[in-house]
């Protein structure tokens, strides 16, 4: 056998294997599009491409359930969870990176123990604990909660981009006289901004897939996210919403499928930082 | 006597060392703290402490799990108290210390920047670390407290009382036949999920990465998008549209795929064997993409020297890839890849919103292919079996910190703080 055969070969057998794993990739995002334009609420006789396309589970989306309000939430939430979670996180993992106080190799200990056991292992005591102070179906309890649980990994994360930085800049900077907060917000904070970014992004997306702590904590459908909002819709009379179900999956697939691909070296560059050095 | 010794006697009043030490504004600071301390939480404590130990005395009028959590919220105070009163008599002794060696005390304006430069840490990391102490270390506390006790069903507040049991909730689980044969058959399914579940996403993802990444292949960039498509969609919409497709009734693997084949349909929701295969085939889809990114990082950062010099010596494809590629790949991404079987291990969102752990079993307290997070979550919010839930959970997080420990202890990181 030739060389040039050889590369003929492991060319095809290469492009076929290929073509196979897309064909399973795509599949069921070509199927659920497919789906939500399907006529009837039935998929017993659905194809990929149907036949007589039609609009009307995404008017149904929106004129008969509370799929915007949903959606409308979780932006809400997601956002809200992103700003704090980056506050937050960025000046503990300063002061940890930086600074040598007491406590400080305890509390770092402590956090690589709570990144490891998951927040929702304790959703009885988050709901009775949400319960006793009021916060038990708000907004503002679940993004509490969503930015605590944030806090050890991401620390984590940043503290190792903050050790990356040279020490000499913050060191000169005080010998010319600058005070801590001087310091951080106009030398350290602007190096830093790749990892806040990537940060900042990890905690958007976390809420946005969360589904155990937001069903746990918001009772009533006004308040729902996305993930509980679509669940329920499939769960209550599974089969004969399905249809509308995959018009809301379609509007939540699409941007958020662009925005990431866009997005997606960051991901890539912000877990590489953290898995070589955390 | 010397004065560092005296000033750390005095101090056992909060404040009164100080004041020996002539830090009069300090001394009294402390004292004027202490007081308002004992004076605010006397209340909390002394009934946080009674609920603790007690759980409550009469039924209606304590509420067994209110008295936990105000028992736990005392016990935080007292530890913050405890920091304090310690960080008290520290610095009486320190300052001490210094007068018996006869060097100058702080004024107050030094004593105030000290203050502020010693406290600058703590301010930045005190409101992160006051919010984890609610959300993350609180929860986390009460949950360990509660599989000491009998809290289900029927030691329910506020008509009954909750007790403490001891160890009763680890002797039942594995003394009581059900909740034994329970135990281990979701045990084990969660070890062989964890592992034939996450290495079958880490192989493929492996494996694609290399095969999109030959030189002479076209399309790179389109096939890369296409095939990081799942993990561009987030994970609980994909989980709910495979729920669709799997479905028995009009689901399009049974309906279309199979029929056009001509197999019988397979009752994908209620075998609990092809219930098994169906999850760890999701979480194989669902999970590779995120292994082929970081797999083709490390491919496209490995020197082409390396090959060519392997080819001179009269390598095969094969041969560069078992002795070159394989071997980096997997040293630039283990700590990625064991965090890949923690998170598996602990993959709920897969099992639940697929069939919510089902189909149910007979003789068994948990659905066919409930892992041990999706049982304690339908142990806790459907079977209100709370105290053994949160027993479940103590040896679930006991495994899980004692893996994670001993993989996190080698990595350089870790290593790098041991020497600060």
């Amino acid at each position: 056998m030739s060389i040039k055969t050889a590369k003929y070969i492991r060319l095809t057998l290469s492009y076929i294997i290929l073509l196979a794993a897309i064909v399973v990739v795509v599949y069921p995002v070509l199927w659920v599009i497919g789906s939500s334009f399907n006529p009837g609420n039935s998929l017993m006789s659905s194809t990929i491409i149907p036949e007589n396309a039609t609009l009307a589970h995404y008017k149904n989306l929106f004129e008969n359930t509370d799929y915007l309000t949903w959606y409308w939430n979780t932006l809400k939430v997601c956002f809200f969870t992103m700003v704090l979670a980056v506050i937050f996180i960025g000046l503990t993992a300063y002061a940890f990176s930086r600074y040598k106080f007491i406590g400080r190799k305890n509390g770092l200990l402590l956090f690589l123990v709570l990144q490891m056991v998951p927040q929702f292992v304790a959703i009885l005591a988050i709901f009775i604990l949400a319960d006793q102070v009021k916060l038990l179906d708000t907004h503002f309890g679940l993004v509490l909660v969503y930015v605590g649980g944030l806090i050890p990994m991401n620390t984590w994360l940043a503290k190792g981009y903050y050790d990356t930085i040279p020490k000499e800049l913050d060191e000169s900077a005080r010998m010319d006289g600058a005070g801590h907060f001087r310091i951080f917000f106009q030398i350290i904070l602007p190096l830093s901004k790749p990892i806040l970014a990537v940060v900042a992004l990890f905690s958007f997306i976390s809420p946005f897939a969360d589904f155990i702590l937001a069903s746990v904590l918001l009772r009533s459908p006004e308040k729902f996210t996305l993930a509980i909002g679509l669940y329920n819709m499939i769960s209550d009379e599974f089969g004969n919403s399905f249809t509308t179900f995959a018009a809301g999956s379609v509007l939540i697939a699409i941007p958020i499928g662009i925005l990431f691909l866009s997005l997606q070296r960051y991901f890539v560059s912000g877990l590489t930082a953290g898995g070589t050095k955390g | 006597m010397t004065y560092q010794k005296k000033a750390m006697l005095l101090s056992v009043i909060p404040g009164l060392g100080q004041i020996f030490n002539k830090q009069w504004l300090k001394g009294s600071l402390f004292l004027l703290l202490a007081a308002s301390y004992f004076i605010v939480f006397f209340n909390t404590l002394n009934m946080g402490l009674w609920g603790i130990v007690t759980l409550g005395e009469v039924p209606f009028r304590d509420h067994s799990v209110f008295l936990l959590v105000e028992g736990i919220i005392a016990l935080i105070i007292i530890a913050i108290g405890l920091g304090f009163y310690a960080f008290n008599l520290y610095d009486a002794s320190q300052n001490g210390k210094k007068r018996d060696q006869g060097i100058a005390l702080n004024t107050l304006r030094e004593q105030y920047l000290t203050v502020v430069d010693k406290g600058f840490p703590y301010l930045m990391v005190g409101p992160g670390f006051f919010l984890l102490i609610f959300v993350v270390i609180f929860p986390i506390l009460f949950m360990i407290l509660l599989a000491f006790t009998n809290y289900d069903l029927y030691h329910s507040p506020p008509a009954k009382l909750v007790e403490w049991v001891g160890i009763q909730n680890f002797i039942d689980i594995f003394a009581l036949d059900l909740w034994r044969e329970t135990f281990i058959s979701v045990f084990a399914w969660t070890i062989i999920w964890t592992f034939s579940a996450t290495t079958l996403q880490v192989a493929i993802g492996i494996f694609l990465a290399v095969v999109v990444n030959q030189k002479d292949l076209k399309f790179k960039g389109l096939i890369r998008t296409l095939l990081i498509l799942p993990w561009a969609v987030p994970a609980f919409v994909s989980i709910l549209i495979f729920s669709g497709l799997f479905n028995e009734s009009f689901g399009a693997i049974n309906m279309q795929i199979l029929a056009s084949l001509g197999i019988d349909s397979i009752e994908w929701m209620t075998d609990p064997f092809y219930s098994k295969i169906a999850l760890i085939f999701i979480q194989s889809w669902l999970g590779f993409p995120f292994v082929m990114a970081m797999t083709t990082g490390v491919l496209q950062s490995i020197p082409e020297e390396l090959y060519e010099a392997a080819t001179v010596d009269g390598a095969s494809t094969f041969d560069k890839f078992k002795a070159i590629t394989l071997p980096m790949i997997l040293f630039a991404t283990a700590p990625i890849l064991i965090t890949q079987y923690t998170f598996n291990f602990n993959n709920f969102n897969v099992i639940y919103l697929f069939n919510a752990g089902g189909p149910p079993v007979a003789g068994q307290n948990a659905g066919g292919t409930d892992i041990l997070i999706s049982w304690i979550y339908s142990l806790t919010m459907t079977s209100s079996q709370y105290s053994k839930a949160a027993a479940i959970t103590v040896l679930l997080s006991i495994v899980i910190v004692t893996v994670a420990l001993y993989n996190f202890r080698k990595t350089k990181s870790f290593k790098d703080e041991g020497t600060i």
